[in-house]
């Protein structure tokens, strides 16, 4: 990963860019695929949580190869140092890191279903990526890349033309605190609701 | 995730240090374009409904957290009505400033034209409605606290964005913020299990639908080359897109997405069970702001943005609209369970509007906007009733609670006929006019069998809507006598594919003029009535003044109406 | 902007260069490893008035070699319900990051060789201080999945407290570390080197955004390195070695070595963000950036072991209430008043009264908070009212 890193970070040989790019690109994929079958097929939480980290890894990878820099380290920092490592918190809290018996399926078509629709979305990608003009790409939202970095790019586009949309996260923030306080405080429950044994209890408590 | 937009802050600033100007004195490709200048003026006044309510739900976090706790038990449902009593002013002052024209602000990324004032004026008055309602509430469940007030506020703030997104990502972060505090507001009676479930499912099937949302946000960008609504309905006007599945899959993926929110067949599985669990003064104002802010959505998205492809969209609209109607109506008759009927109710009136969303003219547009103002006073108050008969720790919300209503409080039981009438579309009441406007929309649009379809619905949907008035004036015998009666399982057109051991049972009440009703209820065999609770039912002076609020509302926006027009001027759209 | 030595392609020479440059970074931390555990040991032994190791080789210093020459031929066991390979990959997974992260620190100035003008860095990408908030982000891996894949109350428990304790405290990192890019205007580790340079300790980011933040920022670190007096991680007295009380032998060698990295890497940022990187006095007309920069690192290093040797640990309540309520606001702040003062004076000093504000709004709703989870643990009044009826 190192080598990739920095083959992308430094590289601009003119001839060995382009087959370097291609390299990070499979180097990426190959990663985001294992990723993301190990994230499904394997029985552990724990594990699973893992694969998804070498998913995210490999997304950053793209992200390096499309000069998304900032994308790339966002990516891990957010995701991969801080998503998932909760993730594997509630996992290690919960104690839910043993194998799953393979409980029945509540609906029995479930299984192929999911199969069924994961092939036609694939297939719809494909076709997608095969019919010409498909993009019809009229323009683009953002700007050009070239000259400034692409920090500066982002941070230009953040605080001007899509200022309003990124101040109202905000609001998203300020609901997920709330939530948070909301659905994990305990709350005393009024004796009308309780059973006589449990009003009993919470006298003597 | 802090941190990585600060850093994207960061070079934005360092670089506003130099101006326009490299590090070498070159100009910087695209830093001093006109499109992307730095300077970006934010044009308050068009987000000032929007505003009031988020800064109004920061305050009320912090005065929450700067009064020591319990001091001041019944301050925030008070900041909270004046907050949305502010909101209320601040559009009303919008739309003598807007006028007639429209313009985008804050980079494109807001409409401020009388479509997003209209919805501002009826999110904010929903807030005041809800939380007037919520407080007497909230005291009798032993769950007041400021939390609550500020999710009604914040779920108000997203669905104003949402009417005001002049963009999908707007859009989106609206239905975002909107969804996620009704979310919580669903699960928010923690100790009862049915709120929690409620408030589950509704997170876990709405997350889905916002993801399908934003796949059609993705694909409708890739065949538009754009998210802002102007600019996809400059491009499509201006090109006759040759291949356009890709955009034909991402306009069936943003309806299926907002038609998650607005609760439209087949899209509609949550909406049973949410209603059922979330505290009953949040389901109404959860049916009022969804509602709203998911057809604000979609108004925008296809007659706004998609105008130019009617031809695909409303067909589709059509057999949505029929599917709900329908569909709202007949499951509602077998409901036992107030709150499951008036979520079946929810959904066949949220049929009337996609009539006049589908008309896809003007005069649709306003009978859709007409039908969702006047919609959020009668929900908000059928809910406020409902919540006041089921008593403490929502016990009863079968139909024998209502039983007898008129008896025991003449007052509630009339101001619940007159909402229960308006939802049926009686004449003189606000309903009537409602559907009739989408109808007389549809029917300019040549739409006949819809129109024959959506008064079919309102038929059926009178059935049940009266099944319960009759309920709430059953006399004092009748209401001691009805003895559960067991028949067999005849042809009942609608349970046609439950079991053979369904049961049809007979309302003794009702016997005189109506069918027996078949129960879709497959585990209960029989149905015991169990005697209307008899103490007293206690009005709380704000939900008996919202009560009264709501009531004149509907009989006078049924009579004569200015609402009409004020809904005709804001159809108005960029 | 990047390293000059790309500026004529990817020639032999310039493969050559990197490959010295990258086996250079490794010998450099990996020294600085050795030295550090016996700098370290001595140091702590003569604070606390002990002449600490002074057997193998001259004065002593030879005794990490000696100790890992041992740790080497001990036995490598695996505990038996242990999650084989992620116990094994764990403290791999600890080493990377700490070792990668020194390729983006500046160690002084440029050389050329054979025409090839080179800068003494690794590798100088745009994005270059981001490299260390993802380092320190992916180190937190080596620490939860040796505690998890051992299969041990106690590591799970260090490993638990490692991932709340290092994601609480990357926050504050990243807010102080954005005060700097704040000043210097760039995310390179180069360009904020250079933005410090030209006058000893006069332009030097610890002056220039007034002390505070890096105050913070250093606090910051020793808790996201699980450094005394953070090290609640590994407490021996509660979880008797905490993460890696399983390991043995050669793994755990890696993790004693992982954590020295780390704290070596974690000096050099300091020096690199707070400290002017290789700035210093010229001494004979000649710059010599790699000799201030090893002469700060040392004495940074020198006071991580001060405080090991000073503070005594924290409880695991008060690490989070330092870190939530105390650093976080201060760090957003600062950030604010930083910015203000880069706008210009007038709006630095309402940044100030604005954090003033914030921070007595603050200090009163902790107050107000701390008096409602009194009242709140308890039962309910009401509840115990009507029963008592």
């Amino acid at each position: 990963m190192t080598a990739a890193l920095l083959a992308a970070a430094t590289g601009s040989g003119a001839h060995l860019a382009h087959a370097s790019a291609w390299a990070v690109f499979g180097v990426g994929a190959a990663l985001i695929l294992t990723g993301a079958f190990g994230v499904v097929l394997l029985r552990n939480p724990v594990h699973s949580a893992l694969m998804l980290v070498i998913t995210l890894i490999g997304v950053a990878l793209e992200f390096i190869d499309e000069s998304a820099d900032f994308l790339a380290a966002v990516q891990i920092i957010v995701y991969a140092g801080a998503i998932v490592i909760l993730f594997l918190f509630v996992i290690m809290f919960l104690a839910v890191d043993r194998r799953e018996p393979a409980a029945p399926e509540p609906t029995r078509a479930q299984r192929p279903l999911a199969v069924l629709l994961g092939l036609v979305a694939l297939a719809e990608l494909l076709i997608l990526s095969r019919v010409q003009h498909w993009s019809s790409g009229a323009h683009h939202v953002a700007g050009s890349l070239k000259g400034g970095e692409d920090v500066q790019k982002l941070g230009e586009s953040i605080f001007t033309r899509y200022l309003l949309p990124f101040e109202m996260t905000a609001a998203l923030l300020v609901i997920a605190v709330v939530a948070a306080v909301v659905l994990s405080r305990r709350h005393g429950r009024v004796a009308a609701e309780m059973s006589p044994a449990e009003q009993e209890e919470a006298t003597l408590r | 995730m802090i941190q990585s937009v600060l850093f994207a802050g960061v070079g934005h600033l360092a670089q506003s240090g130099s101006g326009c100007l490299g590090p070498n004195g070159t100009s910087i490709t695209g830093l001093c374009t006109s499109d992307n200048s730095l300077h970006m003026p934010v044009a308050y006044r068009s987000i000032l409904p929007m505003l009031v309510l988020f800064i109004g739900a920061l305050v009320l976090l912090l005065v929450s957290a700067l009064l020591s706790k319990r001091s001041r038990p019944g301050l925030y449902p008070v900041l909270s009505t004046a907050v949305g009593l502010a909101a209320l002013v601040a559009s009303v002052w919008e739309w003598y400033d807007v006028g007639n024209r429209g313009v985008s602000t804050i980079g494109g990324q807001i409409f401020y034209d009388r479509f997003s004032v209209f919805f501002g004026v009826v999110v904010s008055v929903t807030v005041v409605l809800a939380s007037l309602v919520s407080d007497s509430y909230l005291r009798r469940e032993g769950l007041d606290g400021v939390e609550a007030y500020a999710l009604i506020l914040l779920a108000g703030t997203g669905a104003v964005l949402m009417a005001e997104a002049a963009g999908l990502i707007m859009l989106f972060l609206g239905l975002e913020i909107m969804s996620i505090a009704l979310y919580v507001m669903a699960a928010y009676h923690r100790r009862r299990t049915e709120s929690g479930e409620a408030g589950f499912k509704y997170f876990i099937l709405g997350s889905f639908s916002s993801a399908i949302f934003l796949y059609g946000v993705a694909l409708t960008y890739g065949a538009t080359g754009s998210t802002r609504f102007q600019d996809i309905a400059g491009y499509l006007a201006r090109n006759t897109l040759v291949h356009d599945g890709v955009l034909l899959a991402g306009m069936a993926l943003l309806i299926v997405g907002l038609g998650f929110k607005v609760a439209a067949v087949p899209f509609h599985f949550w909406t049973p069970d949410v209603y059922q669990g979330s505290p009953t003064p949040f389901t109404g104002y959860m049916a009022a702001l969804a509602k709203a802010a998911g057809f604000a959505g979609l108004l925008r998205t296809l007659t706004g943005a998609l105008s130019s492809q009617q031809a695909n969209w409303r067909p589709v609209i059509w057999l949505i609209a029929v599917l709900t109607l329908l569909i709202g109506s007949v499951m509602a008759i077998a409901q036992r369970d107030l709150k499951r009927m008036m979520a079946y109710s929810s959904i066949s009136q949220a049929g009337y509007v996609l009539v006049g969303l589908q008309a896809g003219s003007a005069a649709g547009t306003a009978g859709s906007l007409f039908y969702l103002f006047t919609y959020a006073f009668v929900i908000v108050g059928t809910f406020a009733v409902l919540g006041l008969i089921q008593g403490p720790g929502e016990a009863r919300n079968d139909l024998g609670a209502i039983r007898g209503l008129a008896r025991r409080r003449p007052g509630l039981a009339m101001a619940m006929l007159v909402f229960l009438l308006a939802q049926a579309g009686v004449p003189l009441t606000s309903g009537f006019l409602a559907k009739f406007y989408v109808i007389e929309a549809s029917v300019q649009r040549g739409q006949y069998p819809l129109a024959i379809i959506a008064m079919l619905a309102a038929a059926i949907a009178a059935f049940f809507y009266l099944r319960i008035a009759l309920l709430m004036y059953a006399g004092e015998g009748e209401a001691a006598g009805p003895a559960p009666a067991l028949e067999p399982a005849g042809g009942g057109a609608e349970a046609a594919g439950e079991a053979a051991g369904e049961a049809f049972v007979a309302d003794g009440a009702l016997t005189a003029g109506l069918q027996p009703v078949p129960s879709l209820d497959g585990a209960t065999a029989t149905l015991t009535w169990e005697p209307p609770p008899e103490e007293r039912i206690a009005i709380p002076p704000a939900v008996a003044a919202t009560l009264a609020i709501c009531v004149v509302f509907t009989i006078a926006a049924g009579v004569s109406s200015p609402i009409i027009d004020f809904a005709r001027h804001a159809t108005a759209m960029i | 902007m990047g390293d000059p030595v790309f500026a004529h392609g990817l020639t032999l020479a310039v493969w050559l260069i990197l490959l010295v440059k990258t086996v250079a970074v490794f010998v450099i931390v990996l020294v600085s490893v050795l030295f550090m555990v016996m700098y370290e040991r001595k140091a702590v032994a003569r604070l606390g008035v002990r002449w600490g190791p002074n057997r193998a080789g001259p004065n002593g210093w030879l005794q990490s070699l000696a100790d890992g020459t041992k740790l080497l031929f001990k036995e490598a066991f695996t505990p038996r319900s242990a999650d084989r390979l992620v116990y094994k990959v764990a403290p791999y997974l600890m080493l990377v990051p700490a070792l990668i992260a020194f390729a983006i620190v500046p160690i002084g100035g440029t050389v050329t060789v054979a025409h090839n003008t080179t800068e003494l860095q690794l590798a100088d990408p745009p994005w270059g201080i981001l490299f260390m908030l993802m380092a320190s982000g992916l180190a937190v891996y080596g620490v939860i999945l040796a505690g998890w894949s051992s299969r041990s109350k106690y590591s799970l428990l260090g490993a638990v407290r490692a991932s709340a304790q290092m994601i609480s405290y990357e926050a504050v990192l990243g807010l102080t570390t954005a005060t700097v890019v704040l000043v210097t205007g760039s995310l390179r580790t180069s360009s904020i080197v250079a933005a410090q340079h030209g006058g000893f300790l006069y332009h030097w980011n610890v002056i220039h955004t007034a002390l505070i933040p890096f105050a913070l920022f250093a606090v910051a670190i020793t808790a996201e390195m699980t450094r005394p007096p953070f090290d609640l991680v590994e407490a021996e007295e509660e979880l008797s070695g905490g993460y890696m009380i399983e390991y043995a032998s050669v793994d755990f060698a890696w993790f004693y070595l992982s954590e020295y990295a780390a704290l070596v890497t974690n000096s050099a940022f300091i020096v690199t963000l707070w400290f002017g990187g290789p700035d210093g006095p010229r001494i004979t007309g000649h710059s010599i950036g790699p000799f201030w920069f090893f002469l700060k690192l040392l004495i940074i290093l020198f006071v991580f072991v001060w405080i090991r040797a000073t503070l005594p640990r924290l409880r695991y309540d008060q690490l989070m209430e330092l870190g939530w309520k105390r650093l976080i606001p201060a760090a957003l702040i600062m950030l604010m008043v930083v910015a203000g003062f880069q706008i210009n004076r007038e709006w630095g000093f309402v940044a100030i009264g604005a954090g003033l504000v914030l921070a007595g709004v603050l200090w009163r709703a902790i107050d107000v908070g701390r008096g409602a989870t009194v009242v709140e643990s308890g039962p309910d009044p009401r509840v115990a009212q009507e029963a008592e009826q």
